[in-house]
């Protein structure tokens, strides 16, 4: 399926050297949009905006539960510092169009990633259920249930993962793990969406630099 | 080193007992399977035997080694076969008083240097320990499903266990083979207290209607590298035992993503209990997924 890209700056998603970027064509019906601002464009089949933790509603606008267009939102997901992942998370509107749909997913299958469809919710689908446990994780450590190293392992060798939540939060960076954390508590209110004090001094330290 | 000889199992005939015994038999260690329930306790016995024949089958062990440990175990419906026990390892259903009660029949039957462990996923050691007559000697050794190929062990202390005590149980565990690592006497231990909420927070997305089931899953395992998505898992699990664990923990956490999701109680009234009944969030007998 041949795509644009119209880019401004470095995105997460697609880092620089990342084979995405070079199979794009000059023009197409597709376009993906890193970093560029969204104009709506309907003559396009679809229009693919890269998204941060920001709602897709904040480049379309949003109409009590009405909206939707051929504008898909996308990010490929990432824990912070670490390289992409290969799933990248479509965000659609409750009318946004099928065919818009189908194209964004054409566009990134082609590209050999794995691709799942969310509501327009902060957090999507990964970081509304994986912040709440490294919160949770974080905040367990400081309560001494465990060292962090056994907590991992434990999440290792009990359930089989590749790497425990402690790690997991540390090299993703718990200041970017605030920012996810503080943007989904804004939206939910949740006690366990609250950013974990750990969290909380990375973030500030990260001020203070 | 382990000054443990001879170790029971009571609940042998379980899931987690009949692995436990396992563990033990393998690892060299005389093991006396106790359980109420006889024909549960020769259902057990020839699957072990199966268990070990692949073992063999596997070259996994050999053929002198699986006739040694077949050797070293020995079922019994009676208490008292538990008497000359150096441990023995509770797995018997998650009941406070049924486990409470089993502690202080045991307590005049075992030596009093014995060791006792509970294999609970949710109660308290200590309260599990409370007026067994031996609260310095009881320890929280919690095994992984499938304990027979689970190495990862949570060991937690009730607040009066002697660090004699789980010092030695500790060593046991190594001697056996398995991965201790220590824990609090907190509901969950490490595990299931990371696991439980999350579980029950992939259900509120779901409820939310912010992706279908398939999507959750197929996320979960691209982006993080897990062999199960949540919703899988807690097909596996059961939903009725999900709304169990949450039951257990709200109400001592507190912690809202404990509580068991409306979503999870309206489906297990509606007989999607996962796997077990051939439907819960994905269905087992065609390919429908259940949600948005
Ligand atoms: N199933 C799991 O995934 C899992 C994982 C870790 C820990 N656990 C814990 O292990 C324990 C057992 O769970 P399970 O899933 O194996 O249960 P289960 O129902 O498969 O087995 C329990 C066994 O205990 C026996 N029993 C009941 N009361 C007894 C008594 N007074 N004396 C002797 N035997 C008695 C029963 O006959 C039965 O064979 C529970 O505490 C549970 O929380 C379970």
């Amino acid at each position: 399926m041949a795509y644009a890209i119209r880019r401004s700056g470095e995105s997460r998603s697609f880092p620089t050297g990342d084979s995405f970027l070079t199979g794009a064509a000059e023009d197409a019906d597709t376009v993906v949009l890193l970093g560029v601002p969204y104009e709506p464009d309907p003559s396009r089949r679809a229009i693919l905006i890269e998204l941060g933790t920001e709602c897709l509603g904040v480049h379309t606008g949003e109409s009590a539960g009405e909206e939707g267009s051929n504008a898909v939102g996308f990010a490929r997901y990432r824990n912070g510092d670490d390289p992409p992942s290969d799933l990248v998370e479509l965000v659609r509107q409750p009318n946004t169009e099928d065919r818009a749909i189908e194209a964004a997913r054409a566009v990134f299958e082609g590209a050999g990633l794995t691709v799942v469809v969310s509501a327009d919710r902060i957090g999507r689908i990964v970081d509304r259920l994986v912040r709440p446990k490294y919160n949770a994780a974080l905040r367990l450590l400081d309560d001494g249930l465990a060292r962090a190293e056994d907590m991992d392992m434990a999440c290792r060798l009990g359930l089989g993962y590749p790497d425990g939540p402690v790690e997991r939060a540390v090299r993703g960076g718990l200041a970017y793990h605030h920012e996810v954390s503080s943007a989904l508590f804004v939206q939910s209110g949740q006690p366990g969406d609250a950013p974990a004090r750990a969290a909380v001094v990375a973030r500030e330290r990260s001020e203070r630099r | 080193m382990t000054g443990i000889r001879k170790v029971g199992v009571c609940g042998a005939a379980g899931t987690m007992g009949s692995g436990i015994a396992i563990v033990s038999a393998r690892a060299g260690f005389e093991t006396v399977c106790h359980d109420v329930d006889g024909e549960g306790l020769e259902r057990a016995s020839s699957q072990t035997a199966s268990f070990f024949a692949r073992s063999v089958e596997r070259g996994r062990m050999i053929e002198e080694d699986r006739d040694a440990a077949l050797r070293r175990l020995s079922p019994t419906a009676e208490l008292d076969a538990l008497a000359d026990c150096d441990l023995v390892i509770e797995a018997v259903f998650e009941d406070l008083s049924t486990k409470q009660a089993l502690f202080r029949a045991l307590n005049p039957i075992c030596k009093d240097e014995a060791i006792f462990a509970s294999n609970t996923s949710t109660l308290s050691i200590t309260q599990i320990a409370s007026g067994c007559g031996r609260e310095d000697r009881v320890v929280g050794m919690h095994f992984c499903l499938p304990a027979q190929l689970m190495k990862l062990i949570e060991m937690s202390p009730g607040i009066n266990t002697s660090d004699e005590a789980f010092e030695a149980a500790w060593a046991w565990t190594e001697a056996a083979g398995q991965n201790p690592v220590r824990t609090q006497d907190r509901p969950g231990f490490i595990l299931n207290a990371l696991l439980v909420p999350f579980n029950n927070d992939a259900i509120r997305a779901v409820e939310a209607g912010i992706a279908s089931p398939a999507d959750i899953d197929t996320a979960i395992k691209a982006a993080l590298g897990y062999r199960m998505g949540p919703l899988e898992l807690i097909d596996l699990i059961g939903l009725d035992t999900q709304i169990l664990l949450s039951e257990a923990f709200y109400p001592i956490t507190l912690d809202p993503r404990a509580a068991a999701p409306a979503l999870l109680r309206r489906m297990v009234a509606a007989g999607r209990l996962g796997r077990k009944s051939g439907r819960g969030f994905h269905d087992y007998e065609g390919s429908a997924m259940y949600g948005a």
